[in-house]
């Protein structure tokens, strides 16, 4: 026993000494990461552990996917590196400062708003050109004028919900839940809610939980039910939707449940049965039938990878890495630049360039940092997200 | 000044001040000659105030026998407090140093403030029950702060807790936004002044330690009938740490929040806690230099092993079990005596030698 402990600890030691000495050799050969000569080095932080690891881990697939494509293209060359920051603003900074030790020439992350806020602001002063796949906070791209997004904001999420519910007529009572301490639930509700107001939108009842007692929803639900709701928009992230669609069922509780980007991922929450979201409404910029060519062949490469169906942060992720070869192509990057040159290039690039990529067709970028593009819904058949019209 | 030499207390705390400053010092240099990566730039100001953090939190459950399980709430008031009057005092206090430093005290002061009011309930409280209370403390607090808006317009600071009462005028900027934190925070913390505050913070607890009151508190903590029996106001003493715990972390979490350049109140969980608390335990109850060494090592440890990817969570665990095994063990305490035992003699001989 004392042996073999012993041999424990000095393994440990062993570990850690290797970690401690070599963290800038080893970080560059990442998965993905094939750190050919003449590479330009993308990084990536998002929460590929913790609770929010379903949207980390799906837009590292996606990266990683359209890196090795653009490799095996040849010309341009791409070594990316993902640092887990577990949804955490302390680990984030930490995340970033690996990366800088790797030798990051762009940042093309970090996955959520939080971690984004810390990323973005060191990225501002380090002037490192930054853009991220799915951090939808408004507050991320004030940090300076090389902060980019590929996704919607949180505003223009919940405007869009309100302005699409309108339209269509989705429903006369409207529920709303969602989560007061999470950064981007409570910023598409408050646009949403004021939206719904100027639409002249019904909303009848309105539940919030925080991430501390989100273990039981049962109550919103029922609130919900009571409030005699026809339609209930739920701007928050898949593993809290699926407690609130399982619990829905067992009271036999069935209104239009309406989501956001966040509700993407429902199908795939552990222990969720997907037969339960057959009919959630979400609106996101991308589904996984659509019949173009392009999503076609990243879906199915995709599924390849990770026997998953890919959802928007996939797809986006996917986006940003092509989105910045574009840009790197176009500006004449090259892997021997600073990271401060290269940055001046693609902020150039990106405020002048027009970019189709799975999530959008003609994606344009304001100086802000602010992407255009059209929203579209996608309703949950068959397991899979389908297009609305 | 040789009496104070052979003073065992005074030599031991030498040691503790010495090898703070002589890290300081090592890390100072290092930095301005650019030896030091981004990484271990990025955590220096991090374990200065997870030193602060643990050390405080050691006097409350090593030295004066509280378990204590709201730390992060502390912090958390620090951290917020720091954040509004670093950006309230923006343009008025020329100097970021003196800026950054009013910060940290202003939120010790309120920490140390709320510490005082939550302790007059509470440390009527014993053991368990201690620990609930200062649970549900810290869960308060980063539910309140994460509902707190705060923000400054032409006509001046306005706080709510509620959106719908907190329109901001013509000018107006948010500085705490709700659930959305604090973002765009000035980076205003600096190593220096982390050093600063660690070294506060031990030159505070030591000397509180080494005292009357120490004593009184010690005697608290191992014999409360005892204490009370010889004419020791127990709550008034307890009471004293409990204050002195809270403005030090306040002062910490203030140092934090001007760390980065966007903090939530989720930061301030029950995890923070026992992430403080997990320092203090390694390092050893009551033992100072065992909460700055292990505070440190247990900070950058996840991160050094970030190369081993998802392994490292498993692996910092493992650690901390071993740890807390061998710690414990007779036999290694056996040994980790001998050893020490033959240093020091090698110590006195020479002592002797260069007296003689």
């Amino acid at each position: 026993m004392k042996k073999f402990i012993a041999l424990m600890l000095a393994m440990l030691m062993v570990m850690g000494l290797m970690a401690g000495c070599s963290s800038s050799e080893t970080a560059a050969e990442a998965p993905a990461a094939e750190s050919a000569a003449g590479a330009i080095k993308l990084g990536m932080c998002g929460p590929l552990t913790g609770g929010a690891a379903v949207y980390g881990t799906a837009v590292q697939a996606g990266m990683e996917i359209a890196v090795e494509e653009i490799n095996a293209k040849g010309g341009l060359q791409f070594a990316l590196n993902c640092q887990d920051d577990e949804h955490d603003t302390e680990k984030a900074a930490n995340a970033y400062n690996a990366l800088k030790d790797w030798g990051m020439q762009i940042m093309a992350g970090p996955v959520t708003t939080a971690p984004s806020n810390v990323v973005a602001g060191e990225c501002a002063n380090d002037q490192i050109f930054m853009l991220t796949p799915s951090a939808s906070g408004v507050s991320v791209i004030e940090y300076g004028d090389n902060i980019f997004q590929i996704c919607f904001t949180d505003p223009n999420q919940g405007v869009a919900s309100a302005d699409y519910m309108a339209s269509r007529e989705l429903g006369t009572t409207i529920g709303v839940i969602y989560d007061s301490s999470d950064v981007y639930s409570a910023g598409i509700y408050e646009k949403f809610a004021a939206q719904a107001e100027a639409n002249g939108l019904n909303i009848a009842c309105v539940e919030a939980f925080t991430a501390d007692n989100k273990a039981d929803l049962t109550t919103q639900v029922t609130k919900c039910k009571d409030a005699g709701c026809d339609l209930v928009f739920l701007p928050f992230y898949a593993t809290e939707a699926a407690q609130v669609l399982t619990y829905a069922n067992t009271i036999d509780y069935s209104p239009i449940f309406f989501g956001c980007d966040g509700l993407d991922g429902v199908l795939t929450v552990e222990g969720f049965d997907p037969a339960l979201a057959e009919g959630v409404m979400l609106l996101t910029p991308f589904s996984a039938d659509s019949s173009d060519v392009a999503t076609q062949m990243f879906v199915a490469k995709y599924q390849d990878k990770t026997g998953i169906v890919p959802n928007q942060f996939a797809a986006d992720a996917y986006d940003v890495i092509y989105a910045i070869a574009q840009a790197c192509e176009k500006g004449g990057v090259t892997a021997d630049m600073s990271a401060s040159e290269i940055n001046a290039i693609m902020v150039e690039q990106f405020t002048s360039m027009t970019f189709d990529g799975l999530t959008g067709k003609g994606m344009t970028w304001a100086a802000t940092g602010e992407v255009s593009k059209s929203p579209m819904a996608v309703v949950i058949e068959n397991g899979t997200y389908v297009g609305v019209e | 000044m040789k009496k104070l030499l052979k003073n065992k207390t005074v030599l031991a705390n030498a040691r503790i001040y010495l090898l703070v400053t002589l890290g300081f010092v090592v890390m100072f240099f290092m930095n301005n000659a650019g030896m030091l990566s981004s990484s271990w730039k990025g955590y220096l100001v991090p374990i200065c105030v997870y030193i602060s953090l643990a050390v405080s939190l050691n006097l409350l459950v090593g030295i004066c026998g509280e378990l204590s399980l709201g730390h992060a709430g502390f912090m958390g008031i620090g951290a917020f407090t720091g954040i509004v009057i670093a950006a309230l005092l923006k343009g008025k206090v020329e100097s970021d140093f003196l800026r950054l430093l009013i910060a940290m005290v202003g939120g010790g002061i309120l920490s140390g403030i709320l510490g005082f009011l939550i302790g007059i309930p509470v440390l009527r409280l014993r053991g368990d029950y201690l620990a609930i209370v200062t649970l549900a403390f810290g869960e308060i607090m980063k539910n309140i702060i994460g509902n707190l808006y705060a923000g400054t317009d032409n006509n001046g600071f306005h706080m709510a807790v509620t959106t719908t009462k907190m329109a901001l005028g013509d000018g107006g900027k948010y500085i705490i936004n709700g659930p959305m934190g604090a973002t765009g925070v000035q980076k205003l913390a600096t190593f220096p002044m982390g050093f600063l505050l660690v070294l506060f913070t031990l030159f505070v607890v030591l000397n509180l330690v080494n005292s009357k009151e120490g004593r009184a508190i010690k005697a608290v903590r191992d014999n409360r009938i005892a204490a009370e029996s010889v004419g020791i106001n127990v709550t008034a003493f307890r009471m004293k740490a409990f204050v002195v715990s809270a403005v030090l972390a306040g002062m910490a979490g203030a140092l934090f929040g001007l760390n980065y350049s966007s903090i939530t109140a989720s930061k301030f969980n029950f995890n923070t806690s026992i992430n403080i608390l997990v320092f203090v335990v390694m390092g050893g109850m009551g033992n100072i230099l065992g909460s700055v060494i292990s505070a440190t090592v247990l900070y950058v440890l996840p991160e050094a092993m970030r190369s081993l990817e998802d392994y490292r969570l498993i692996l910092y665990a493992v650690v901390l079990i071993l740890v807390m095994l061998f710690t414990w063990s007779p036999k290694v305490k056996e040994k980790v005596a001998i050893v020490s035992d033959k240093f020091s003699r090698m110590f006195k001989k020479k002592e002797v030698e260069t007296n003689g």
